[in-house]
């Protein structure tokens, strides 16, 4: 067993009739961290949160919580405690009876399960709201109720099934910025099912992505969107302009590539996900943030290329153009920070565009 | 065959229910049948396997008359009570917009109340020296008592009708409550009139319900017996009379429980049909 | 002349009064020959009096009847809402094979004609060889008022989230504790208005008291054998009044109920539901 790590899921399916959910996953969770599974509807993230937890068994494989193995531990007796989608307020108890539910099984004294609420009411900026019915609360609150509730417990892994995803706009912004702090503070490990990728890149130490039962990445945000191990993770976290490339030389840990729309360069082998057969390469991607419109000619970058401006959104803070580059079919996507000083290119324009190495990241 | 956790669950628990109305509805029913192919000779059972009930019901006057009398019966009551109850369905799912429960509980309430009381308070109505006779001749209308208001068929009508009412109107409500009102709004957007929206998106979409309307007041009121004995007179007599009659004071049960089947079976098939016209008119709506 | 006026706002209201009022009369007639004087069910009214409900208090065979009436209304009221809880969540929560089948026979007596089912059983009976009595008929009572407690506990079934069992089991909870904290008190208002239904159909339930019960009758049989002699008419009216306020109280108190069970699950209580 890995030092720190929590939780250990080794080689976990899940079939439901013939249905398979999960597909031989892996995954070491380390204590204290926040982790995220991402991934569309139907890849079986909350799948995977619900075998954590214990209210399915897995079909093969093992769970393992704190080094001890869950098979055939049903969910009230597991260290886990889960922050429902629907948030699950008990509507016929108070804020503090639900928030105290689970401490009543525990041998404690009225004021120490009392304490405890109000501990955890503060901690979930609810402070007061003890004596409140559960149908007088709005979304946002009901969501705090059942965050205080788990976290009450003081359980080893804290589970979440896509706590924000019936909050508006604005509330989710902040409550994503608040429950990560709230983690950190706390140290408890965090476990959060989400199919919203910009979440998941600002809450998490580590991600992993899944499609249909599989797991295709596990890294760091930033490792996931830097160097993504495929053209759909790619695709899936953020944006990703994908063009026709192949390598034509191999040396000792660099890569010749030709890249008809971009130029030639040479990439340290790096860029290339681990396993990938150079000679399959045909594709390379790179991120909208990465190429730049070159706006006078003394602006220089590492390697340049031109383009046909085809289309431009603007959004207050950045512009987005679409670019047609030489020998492309579709228009690549270019975000530029709305500087000062910095006009909007039209469509039409003929640009000279800008780009690095470094950001170039190889596909099969 | 092996069973999910989900699956056994489910039907441990549904087993006593389920068990309770094997035992109390489908075993009764099997051995009715069978009772049905037996033949009472006065005091005894005579257990070999005979047609002998069946021939004497179906090929005997008395069964074809009361059946047919009875159909005709529940064909008038099932009319009149779904046509009659269309309009306040309608009302209650149109033009009702708060308290529509209360609506409900109140058309309801007659319902749940004795049934025996309602048939005879009927008969008190209707009698010669009843409610409505003394009433109108109070009030100067008629010299004479009428006469002809009670023990007959047209009583029966009229008492059933009253008394199926409130189950007629349920299943309507429930269909036209279902009705998408953007629908209607889309028809009128596209140049429906009032009527025309009427025949050619509310009557459809409402069939289901007016058919599940039709055989809930259909089927039972075949059997009823209570009424035609109150009100019914002589030219009232149904079906169920005359199976009450061999079961208790013929003493043939054998051929009672022929009867009944036959009942069931002439009913069912005739269900089946008006089931099956219902979904042709009604569409796929379902 | 447009066909479309029919459908007015006004004609139906209009429409929609008649009906009701058409609806009450025969019920109505009931406390106003209650208490009327004469021992004729005839107009006009002759004067006021009690006499009728005093006979009533007087008539030894109709306390006995009264009391088997409750006796067999109470046990089928409980055995009923107990049957049509595990029928109702298990028809809610749970998919198994042939469900729609198991469910169709469970509910079938809803339209099956009453005098079907009483003959049915009675044949049964006949032939196992058990005597009539109030058990025969809580028997025959239990079979058409399940139907009704499913029909209101799944109800009150669909509006218990599922998530809230699991979150209570996540907590620690056993699955009675469960039972007991989270699903019962939610279902109560539920619970408590299929006891107070049952309990009125079988109080009122004439046609299979009539031919499942033995020498204990039912008040409705005991009912029926009064109507012949037309000096007890008055009488009759005078219970039939009685037993009218009772349904109608008892139904009221299911109605709130079943509001309460919906408000406390959040929903909107004045939408239709319950019984539907």
């Amino acid at each position: 067993m890995t030092q720190n790590a929590i939780i250990e899921i080794e080689g976990v399916s899940k079939a439901f009739g013939s249905v398979t959910a999960l597909n031989g996953v892996d995954a070491t969770i380390r204590e204290g961290e926040f982790f995220s599974l991402l991934g569309p509807s139907g890849c079986g993230k909350t799948t995977l949160l619900r075998l954590i937890a214990g209210f399915d068994e897995p079909t093969d494989g093992t769970v393992v919580i704190a080094g001890q193995s869950m098979a055939g531990i049903p969910a009230n007796k597991r260290p886990t405690n889960m922050v429902f989608q629907s948030y699950a307020i008990f509507p016929h108890l108070s804020v503090a009876d639900n928030v105290g539910y689970g401490l009543k099984r525990k041998q404690m004294s009225r004021e120490e399960i009392n304490r405890a609420v109000t501990d955890a009411l503060a901690m979930v900026d609810l402070a007061g709201y003890g004596n409140r019915a559960a149908h007088e609360l709005s979304g946002g609150q009901r969501q705090r109720v059942a965050l205080a509730r788990a976290l009450v417990m003081k359980p080893k892994v804290v589970l979440l099934d896509e706590p924000l995803s019936a909050l508006d706009k604005k509330l989710r912004e902040q409550m994503q910025v608040e429950l990560r702090q709230l983690q950190q503070q706390i140290g408890i490990t965090f476990i959060l099912v989400t199919h919203d990728q910009e979440e998941a890149l600002i809450m998490s130490d580590r991600i992993a992505v899944l499609f249909e039962g599989e797991i295709a990445q596990l890294d760091t945000p930033e490792a996931l969107y830097r160097r993504p191990v495929s053209k759909r993770v790619a695709s899936f976290i953020g944006v990703m302009n994908f063009l026709p490339a192949t390598v034509t030389a191999k040396a000792k840990g660099a890569l010749a590539v030709d890249i008809p729309s971009l130029g030639k360069v040479s990439l340290a082998a790096g860029h290339a996900p681990e396993g990938l057969d150079p000679t399959s390469v045909s594709t390379i991607g790179v991120r909208p943030e990465m190429l730049t419109i070159l706006f006078d000619d003394a602006e220089k970058a590492e390697c340049e290329t031109t383009g046909e401006v085809t289309a431009t959104s603007y959004c207050g803070d950045m512009t987005y153009y679409s670019v047609l580059l030489p020998k492309a079919d579709e228009a690549v996507t270019i975000s530029m920070r709305n500087t000062a000083g910095r006009s909007i290119v039209p469509a039409g324009t003929k640009v000279r565009v800008g780009w690095g190495a470094e950001s170039v990241v190889l596909f099969d | 065959m092996i069973l999910s956790r989900e699956s056994r669950q489910g039907l441990t628990l549904i087993s006593p229910p389920f068990l309770y109305a094997i035992l109390m509805l489908a075993a009764p029913m099997v051995m009715v049948v069978t009772f049905s192919f037996w033949t009472q000779n006065y005091l005894d059972l005579d257990r070999t396997p005979t047609f002998a009930n069946y021939r004497e019901a179906w090929t005997g006057e008395i069964f074809r008359v009361l059946m047919l009398r009875s159909l005709m019966i529940s064909f008038f009551v099932t009319i009149v009570t779904v046509l009659l109850a269309f309009p306040i369905a309608y009302f209650l799912s149109f033009h009702v917009k708060r308290q529509k429960a209360l609506w409900l509980f109140l058309i309801t309430i007659p319902f749940w109340t004795s049934y025996l009381l309602r048939i005879f308070l009927w008969k008190v109505i209707l009698g010669y020296n009843g409610v409505l006779n003394s009433a109108l001749m109070g009030l100067g209308l008629i010299d004479e008592p009428l006469d002809f208001i009670l023990y007959n068929v047209p009583a029966v009508i009229i008492t059933l009708a009253h008394a199926w009412a409130p189950f007629a109107i349920l299943p309507i409500f429930v269909a036209l409550e279902r009705i998408d009102r953007s629908l209607l709004e889309a028809a009128e957007d596209l140049g429906d009139g009032p009527v025309r929206r009427f025949l050619r998106v509310t009557l459809p979409l409402a069939m289901p319900g007016v058919l599940a309307s039709t055989l809930i007041v259909f089927i039972p009121t075949v059997g009823d017996f209570v009424t035609p004995r109150l009100v019914g007179g002589p030219d009232g007599v149904m079906i169920a009379n005359l199976i009450q009659v061999y079961f208790s004071k013929a003493n043939n049960a054998p051929l009672a429980t022929a009867l009944a089947v036959s009942s069931m079976l002439i009913v069912a098939s005739i269900s089946l049909v008006i089931f099956l016209i219902g979904r042709k008119i009604g569409g796929r709506t379902q | 002349m447009n066909i479309g006026r029919f459908f007015s706002r006004n004609w139906l209201t209009g429409y929609a009064v008649v009906y009701m009022l058409v609806l009450y009369l025969p019920v109505v007639l009931l406390p106003l020959f209650a208490f009327n004087a004469s021992t004729i069910i005839a107009f006009p009214l002759t004067g006021f009096t009690f006499e009728w409900f005093g006979v009533l208090f007087e008539t030894k065979a109709l306390h006995s009847a009264v009391q088997n009436s409750l006796i067999i209304a109470v046990i089928t009221s409980i055995l009923s809402t107990l049957l049509g809880t595990l029928g109702a969540r298990a028809m809610v929560r749970y998919r198994f094979p042939l469900k729609r089948g198991i469910v169709g026979l469970i509910m079938v007596p809803l339209i099956l004609p009453e005098i079907i089912v009483g003959v049915s059983l009675l044949v049964l009976l006949m032939q196992i060889g058990i005597s009539l009595s109030i058990w025969t008929v809580i028997a025959g009572h239990v079979l058409i008022c399940v139907p009704f407690s499913v029909a209101i506990l799944s109800s009150a079934f669909q509006g218990l989230d599922p998530s809230l069992e699991e979150a209570s089991m996540d907590l620690g909870e056993t699955r009675f504790g469960t039972f007991r904290r989270v699903i019962m008190p939610l279902i109560l208002p539920g619970i408590i208005s299929s006891l107070l239904i049952t309990f009125t159909i079988s109080l009122d339930e004439f046609i299979i008291a009539f031919f499942l019960t033995g020498t204990d009758v039912t008040l409705p049989v005991y009912i029926w054998g009064q109507m012949r002699f037309p000096t007890k008419l008055p009488s009759v009216m005078a219970l039939g009044t009685i037993l009218l306020v009772l349904s109608v109280f008892l139904l009221v108190l299911g109605e709130v109920f079943r509001r309460r069970s919906a408000s406390r699950q959040g929903q909107d209580a004045s939408a239709t539901g319950g019984l539907m």
